[in-house]
């Protein structure tokens, strides 16, 4: 027979000032089954945990509710104190009749009856409860970054410093990311390629970081503190330990007019390349696309059409023979910074939801150019050797134009978010600009301008007041060649009037988007992503770097629209949430988990279909003597988080959810209905 | 296929040449126009300018006419007509309240399944037929496309094309045979509805339209709506400055008629200010066997000649 407690908590004035909790506790003492039943005034305090303590030893208590809060606020604290006694605290549970009663209603005689009936409720659940162990699991104490950007970096940089190991995939030739494309950085002008590729040879010399450039992300087994990862070593044609990196072979390649991805096709690279000169690993990648020798493969020619690069090695380093290999690797943590690319301006879209803008002339008038474009016209390291010069006829433009919010915040387009940093960098354009043209005039058409950060309103501030640039609120309706100059056709919406714009280059503040492909590596690793594709959150305030499955987190644009700053935060805290997990020896994990009946399952693995987690796993039932009787569901522990898909669609009902069994549930609804 | 046909008061008045037009390239393109019985005004201009009710309830009636006659599509070949039935639809749509209104006012039942459709949706449905049966391509000849501002817009109503860079009359003309233009003032307003009230107004806005289509080569204008073929052709002998030469503005039902063999007096294109003689001509002469230009096949892209090449330079 049950011998429940019921402790009836005020909670000062908030539950006693609307629910008689006298009464509740003698109404529910009432009950059968129930040995003990309390009201006090606040039962979380010390002597309130004191009297659940000693009515356990004094009574002999079976099951312990406490009806008071929400279980979010205090159920660790009263199990905490159930368990003290000697109680199994999974016996121990709270009937909320704080925000579910007291707080929402007024009629105390109503509430008070409310109140009853949700502690009877519990009581019901609570006699069938029976003691849950936690479940506790071994970690690996090595970390998967994926993404070699600046987020990538610095958290593989703080995870080794903090002593654990690290893997860094990069699935480009080399580390940097967006970042090392940037030309000076948004508040304090400072070189990006200065700042940045310190930490990138860093990231190539830690003891601890074992990087990964040219590699993907195949496949992900296992769950928190226990992953596989199957990751594709992509064919560079070059052998990685016996290239030196001295560039001799792509002095040789005959293939030069390749458009060059670093510069935003702006400049040109050969065939064998490394992205730029600090690139780390400064080993050179064949694009297999582009190489005379392998487009004579493709061909079939039977003579090699081209073998330059490997003549011109003196270490014999090009393999031309070289395969994708796969490697796999143990890990306890992930995290995820893929970071972003720019939204597509034209025609032509990435997905159904997303619209272009044709009338910008992006992609056929050669002067109108996207942001990173600007950049790399920008930078020192840029194809025109850090001269603002513009595309078409290599004049220097001495008007620019100057569009923020091109498919950001224009729900026609598909994306309905602000991309955060654009006020900014147009800003730093337009100052940029200046200190490189003197007589150079910006303008620029805004929405509003968003410069919330440190330093950050004071440095738009800085481009309309020491640099001069001209902001003009309004849209502009349509840019298109007139001879020398690219029109703008806009409205300045604050007087009210058309404007037009004989321009030399305009430069377009496209949106930022998640990179192509972060749908399938969402699905890999199991974490949900917004109708964007931005990896979410698992609470947009108290729990922003970690993801909806547990040991994977994530960090920089590919969550949201981030810029430096920001990533580097998110970085260094996901860093921290994997550190702090690798702190333990053993994972502990609340035991309200699902667990199959085998006798009762029928391997139909709805069950798998559903889960969320990929949690279901299948398993072999065999006789004594080894014969397969039938395969049947079942659900690992360590990735299972509880939610009960797999109950509710379990037709023969073998599948529970320890906590929260089918006859619990029932026995909760009869509570009520009788 | 049967599609239920609102000619609306243009096409009985100054747009009589779209109306023969249309009946005229319908039966070649397998379309079977019924012109919905008891059809009113749709209450363009006056009735949105004037009460909201009005400009829904009146274009409803004749939504709920068709609906009743077993029509599941509504083609309104003037674009005012279009952009009212389109917009009541829309608005009854976002609008439960305003939906029962409409009930009441117009004594009937107002499911609104009838989707209004307009000329180059239709015609834009039909390109592999017109590809097959144009028996006269208009090879050689350029037009220039003129949307105006009713067609494509507001976004959120007439949906079928890009309402800042639309495809759409771009690819009917290519399908003709002839060569679409890139111009720049394809969706400029040309004055509509002032045309009495403040001609001088339509003036200036229509000679800018039809400058830019001189200047980007255009032999003809290509329109879809009766307001502004009145404001561009009826209105050119007032637009031309000395020395310049007319250009003939042709609704797009007779261009594709003029494609599909057609006489040119069956399809009203007599009744035009500007003389069409020389441009039909031009289409009805003999043309080398050759097959039209590669770039008149596909869908055109509406861009100058002179800028696809400069792309090509792009450092």
């Amino acid at each position: 027979m049950a011998r429940i407690g019921v402790f009836v908590c005020h909670c000062g004035e908030n539950i006693g000032r609307t629910v008689d909790c006298a009464r509740v506790a003698e109404e529910l003492g009432k009950l059968p089954g129930v040995a003990h039943a309390v009201d006090y005034k606040y039962m979380c305090s010390d002597p309130g945990q004191a009297l659940i303590k000693q009515a356990i030893a004094e009574k002999g208590l079976t099951g312990v509710v406490v009806s008071a809060c929400s279980p979010h606020m205090h159920e660790r604290t009263f199990r905490r104190a159930a368990g003290g006694a000697g109680l199994n605290p999974f016996l121990c549970e709270m009937a909320n009749i704080r925000e579910h009663c007291s707080w929402i209603h007024e009629d105390r005689e109503a509430a008070t009856d409310k109140a009853i009936d949700l502690a009877r409720v519990i009581v019901e659940k609570v006699k069938r409860n029976v003691p849950l162990e936690t479940i506790r699991i071994p970690v690996e104490k090595r970390a998967l970054v994926i993404g070699g950007g600046i987020a990538g970096i610095q958290a593989a940089l703080d995870l080794a410093d903090g002593g654990a190991e690290v893997v860094l995939v990069e699935k480009e030739p080399s580390i940097g990311g967006h970042m090392s494309q940037l030309s000076e950085t948004f508040p304090t002008l400072d070189c990006s390629q200065c700042i940045l590729t310190p930490r990138m040879v860093e990231v190539y010399q830690h003891p601890r970081i074992r990087l990964m450039a040219y590699c993907e992300v195949d496949a992900v087994e296992g769950y928190i503190g226990n992953f596989k990862v199957t990751i594709r070593q992509k064919a560079r044609s070059v052998d990685e330990t016996k290239c030196n990196g001295c560039g001799a072979c792509q002095k040789a390649c005959v293939v030069k007019n390749v458009p060059s991805e670093f510069d935003e096709r702006l400049g040109k690279r050969t065939a064998i390349y490394v992205p730029f000169p600090q690139a780390v690993p400064n080993i050179p990648v064949i694009d297999r696309e582009h190489c005379a020798y392998f487009k004579g493969r493709a061909r079939g020619m039977k003579k090699d059409a081209c073998g330059k690069c490997k003549e011109a090695c003196a270490r014999g380093a090009i393999d031309f023979a070289q395969e994708d290999r796969f490697v796999t690797e143990k890990v306890g943590a992930i995290v995820v910074a893929t970071g972003y690319e720019l939204y597509s301006i034209g025609k032509d879209q990435p997905a159904a939801g997303l619209k272009g803008y044709g009338e910008y002339g992006y992609g056929t008038v050669p002067d109108v150019i996207d942001g990173l474009q600007f950049e790399r016209l920008a930078s020192a390291s840029g194809p025109t050797a850090g001269k603002l010069l513009r595309p078409s006829d290599g004049k220097v433009p001495k008007k620019i134009v100057f569009l923020q919010c091109v498919g950001s915040r224009d729900p026609a387009k598909g994306i309905d978010y602000c991309s955060k940093v654009c006020c900014m960098y147009v800003a730093k354009h337009t100052m940029l600009y200046r200190h490189k043209v003197h007589d150079g005039e910006a303008t620029v058409f805004y929405m509003d301008v968003r410069a919330a950060g440190k330093g950050y309103d004071e440095f738009t501030r800085r481009a309309v007041e020491e640099d001069g640039a001209v902001y003009v609120r309004g849209r502009v309706s349509r840019v298109y060649r007139d001879g020398d100059v690219v029109k703008v056709l806009g409205f300045d919406t604050l007087n009210g009037t058309p404007v037009e714009i004989d321009a030399d280059m305009v430069v377009l503040a496209t949106a930022m988007r998640p990179r192509k492909g972060i749908e399938k590596l969402a699905q890999t690793l199991s974490v949900s992503y917004d109708r964007h594709g931005f990896i979410n959150e698992a609470h947009p305030k108290l729990r922003p770097v970690e993801t909806n499955t547990a040991g994977v987190f994530v960090a920089g644009a590919c969550q949201a629209p981030r810029d430096i700053p920001d990533s580097v935060a998110m970085a260094s805290a996901a860093a921290a949430k994997v550190l702090g997990l690798f702190s333990n020896e053993m994972l502990e994990r609340e035991p309200t988990v699902a667990r199959v009946d085998a006798a009762l399952c029928a391997g139909c693995f709805h069950c798998e279909r559903v889960c969320p987690y990929g949690a279901v796993e299948h398993k072999e039932v065999r006789d004594r003597k080894g014969n397969l009787l039938k395969v049947v569901a079942d659900v690992n522990p360590g990735v299972c988080q509880g939610c009960g898909t797999c109950q509710a669609t379990c037709p023969s009902k073998s599948v529970e959810l320890m906590g929260f069994t089918d006859e619990q549930i029932y026995a909760e609804v009869n509570a009520l209905a009788l | 296929m049967r599609v239920g046909y609102y000619p609306g008061c243009s096409l009985h008045g100054t747009a009589r040449e779209l109306d023969e037009s249309l009946r005229a390239i319908a039966p070649p393109l397998d379309l079977e126009l019924v012109e919905v019985n008891d059809w009113s005004c749709c209450g363009a201009t006056s009735a949105h300018a004037t009460s909201h009710l009005l400009s829904v309830a009146l274009p409803a009636r004749n939504l709920a006419l068709a609906e009743e006659q077993g029509h599941d599509q509504l083609l309104a070949p003037c674009a005012a007509c279009y952009n009212r039935l389109a917009s009541a639809r829309h608005a009854v749509a976002c609008d439960a309240a305003l939906a029962e209104t409409i009930e009441d006012v117009l004594g009937r039942p107002f499911p609104s399944t009838v989707a209004p459709r307009n000329l180059v949706e239709v015609l834009r449905a039909r390109l592999d037929l017109l590809r097959e049966r144009a028996v006269r391509p208009l090879t050689g000849l350029k037009v220039a496309c003129y949307y105006g501002c009713l067609l494509v817009r507001p976004s959120e109503v007439c949906s079928f094309d890009d309402p800042e860079d639309p495809v759409s009359m771009e690819e009917v003309v290519a399908a003709t045979g002839a060569t679409p233009v890139a111009w720049r003032r394809r969706l400029d307003c040309c004055g509509g509805a002032f045309s009495v009230a403040r001609t001088g107004s339509v003036v200036r806005l229509s000679r800018a339209i039809l400058d830019d289509a001189r200047s980007a080569g255009a032999d003809a204008i290509a329109v879809a709506c009766p307001m502004c073929h009145s404001n561009l052709d009826f209105r050119q002998k007032a637009l031309v400055r000395r020395g310049e030469t007319e250009l003939p503005v042709l609704y797009l039902s007779e261009l594709v008629g003029l494609a599909l063999g057609l006489d040119a007096g069956s399809l009203g294109l007599g009744r035009h200010f500007v003389e069409t003689k020389g441009f039909v001509e031009r289409a009805l002469a003999p043309k080398p066997a050759a097959k039209p230009p590669a770039g008149a096949a596909k869908p055109a892209t509406p861009k100058p000649a002179a800028e696809a090449t400069a792309g090509k330079e792009t450092v």
